[in-house]
């Protein structure tokens, strides 16, 4: 399957992939509107992570074995057969928070917005590049079969 | 404290309707112009530290900021500028010299604004280069004067035996810019690109990492006055030594590089103590006379067995043609010019901006004199100093030019903004600084591919610009100025760059 790989020694901070990101999975997908105008604000699903001047963005590393998956009580969190990525049923998700407690990335947040849900990275479904890379000005993530 | 009369260079303006407070400005300006109130949840910004490199302006995802001069609202004054005014508050302020990085930015008449190209029309017929092979290839080294073939045998052969030659795929070379006063990774852009399209890039005079010793075909090294890395494998692993005597930002100046930027790498490079000042002295201590210079040309040739080419790099300045004749009948297989307009990592404002002479009017009087001696084919010309196209280069190559350097163009092309502020190590780009939150913006992968991106566009420009003429060799172009015109030029302007007023 095709994941996005991080190059540490290129991420620069700034943090646009949170930025796009969040967008992309707001209501209007209009970044104004995104930040402006829509409450709750969405969840971005990367996290840019510093310490010094080291910085990288991380996000569901979509596990071949994936805790997550194991863990879920409600069978919410599945693998998509066609793509292989890590995905979150919603309707199913009743934010009991076990993936949040056996993922070893910390990449799954907790979403409060209308009922409880957790909220990860589902590689934007339908999209032909994630934005967090599509968005990276110094190409610091990279979209590649593994 | 009494109150700075400086006032701000740039204002920026924030646009509240479009800025949603992501802070990918405050994050990235190293000057803090930018700053977050969580309090308020507001960006705020502080003029007075905007350098305009407009880093926050490409960066803002959504277009809410734009940086712009400052206009200073002073009583209109063609002598007392607002410039003229604000660098004589500071120095009222500092009591210093005004330090400032890139080249002259001041309005000198630009010759090659005023020559023309010619092209074919029908007495010769123009080359369509899509259609036939155009040669770009040039070499670099001394030419022989005259060739000898033996031809008693059935197969003729070559007896003259031809001195060291660089061999470049397009006329174009990157200037010599430092590790230390550039970032790793910009050295490394400039290297992995000379190898991708075949030319040189120069290590200028801050030694040449390890790392890169792997690119040394397509370096090279340079000896200058302070002799910063300068060891028997740098020697040997270069495609060419280089003297650099001047450099066109600074004639008649040394380098200071300061102690902050030499960290264990950079020492380890120039092998000098780490957080050491690396000083260049304004002259080579042992070179006085073009005899001197003899001397460490053939020490330098002698080091590394005569197989390969040594050249001596100067600034333009005002007898650059017998200068340029006593370099070659000392033994250069290259000189190097650079012209007033060259750029910089840190310079007297002063001496950037009034010292040396342009490249055009240097380049033309260069290659008319030692055609007048009869010594032009015993060194290659490599000019440098403010060529921003490939319009300018080819005009240098009919001027007399064998070959260019490009600096600023190169840095640009890696996402230089020239805000002229290479001298505070701060460069938002991550091209002249060695701090690690800013070096790492420049992906050196992005950066090489735009150089290469760059040398590519240009050479096809070239060979375009070389089919119009009906030319298919750039070697047919050297040095003939039938090719070229003067457009708004004096009598005496023509006459120094031996060329004819547009419809002569």
């Amino acid at each position: 399957m095709k994941r996005i790989y991080i190059k540490e020694e290129y991420c620069i901070g700034c943090r646009l992939c949170e930025i796009h990101c969040l967008v992309q999975h707001s209501k209007s997908k209009k970044i104004i509107k995104a930040f402006k105008r829509e409450f709750p604000r969405a969840l971005p699903r990367i996290l840019v992570e510093e310490k010094g001047y080291l910085s990288f963005a991380i996000q569901c590393r979509h596990c071949e074995e994936a805790p997550c998956i194991e863990a879920c009580i409600t069978g919410a969190m599945y693998r998509d057969k066609t793509t292989g990525a890590v995905l979150c049923n919603e309707d199913r998700c009743v934010g009991c928070w076990m993936c949040i407690m056996v993922c070893p990335f910390g990449v799954i947040k907790r979403n409060l917005e209308r009922k409880k849900i957790a909220s990860k990275c589902d590689l934007c479904q339908g999209e032909e590049m994630p934005v967090c890379v599509a968005n990276c000005p110094n190409e610091a993530l990279e979209l590649r079969d593994s | 404290m009494p109150i700075s009369l400086i006032l701000p260079e740039f204002k920026i303006e924030r646009d509240d309707e479009k800025c949603i407070t992501c802070q990918v400005c405050v994050r990235q300006c190293a000057n803090d112009a930018h700053i977050y109130d969580s309090e308020e949840d507001q960006v705020y910004t502080d003029s007075s530290k905007c350098v305009g490199c407009h880093r926050c302006e490409t960066l803002c995802p959504t277009g809410a900021i734009s940086v712009k001069v400052n206009r200073f609202q002073s009583k209109q004054n063609a002598n007392w500028t607002a410039l003229v005014q604000r660098n004589i508050f500071k120095q009222a302020e500092s009591g210093g010299i005004l330090l400032t990085g890139m080249g002259c930015d001041k309005p000198y008449p630009i010759y090659w604004d005023h020559i023309l190209l010619n092209a074919s029309q029908v007495t010769n017929p123009s080359i369509d280069p899509l259609r036939e092979p155009m040669e770009l290839r040039t070499f670099l080294g001394q030419k022989p004067d005259k060739i000898e073939i033996d031809e008693s045998s059935e197969e003729p052969k070559l007896i003259t035996k031809f001195a060291p030659q660089l061999s470049l795929e397009v006329p174009i070379l990157f200037s010599a810019m430092s590790y230390g006063s550039i970032s790793y990774n910009a050295c490394l852009s400039l290297a992995r690109a000379a190898k991708k399209i075949g030319t040189f890039c120069n290590t200028g005079e801050g030694g040449l990492h390890p790392d890169f010793y792997k690119y040394g075909e397509n370096t090279i090294v340079q000896v200058a006055s302070g002799r910063f890395g300068v060891h028997p494998q740098y020697l040997k692993i270069a495609g060419a030594i280089e003297i650099k005597v001047g450099q066109g930002a600074k004639p008649g100046i040394g380098g200071h590089l300061p102690g902050e930027k030499v960290s264990e790498d950079i020492s380890h490079t120039r092998m000098i103590p780490a957080g050491s000042d690396a000083l260049s002295p304004a002259p080579h201590h042992d070179i006085y006379s073009i005899e001197d210079l003899r001397q460490l040309i053939y020490a330098l040739k002698e080091a590394t067995r005569y197989e390969k080419p040594v050249g001596v790099k100067i600034a333009a300045v005002h007898n650059v043609a017998p200068i340029a004749s006593g370099i070659v009948r000392a033994g250069a297989d290259f000189i190097t010019i650079d012209g007033f307009r060259g750029g910089t990592g840190a310079a007297p404002m002063v001496i950037r901006d009034n010292v040396g002479i342009p490249i055009e009017l240097a380049l033309a009087v260069i290659d008319s004199r030692l055609r007048e001696e009869g010594i032009r084919n015993r060194a290659s010309i490599i000019v440098a100093g403010g060529m921003r196209s490939s319009a300018d280069i080819i005009k240098a190559i009919a001027l007399g030019a064998d070959a260019v350097y490009i600096g600023t163009a190169a840095l640009v092309a890696m996402g230089c903004h020239v805000c002229q502020k290479c001298y505070t190590g701060k460069c938002n780009w991550g091209i002249a600084t060695q701090d690690p939150y800013l070096t790492k913006r420049l992906n050196p992968n992005i950066a090489t591919r735009r150089l290469v991106n760059l040398l590519r566009a240009w050479s096809l420009e070239i060979k375009e610009i070389l089919g119009g003429m009906g030319i298919n060799a750039i070697e047919s172009l050297r040095g003939n100025r039938e090719h070229l015109r003067g457009v708004g030029l004096t009598a005496i302007d023509l006459k120094i760059l031996g060329i004819k007023p547009a419809g002569g």
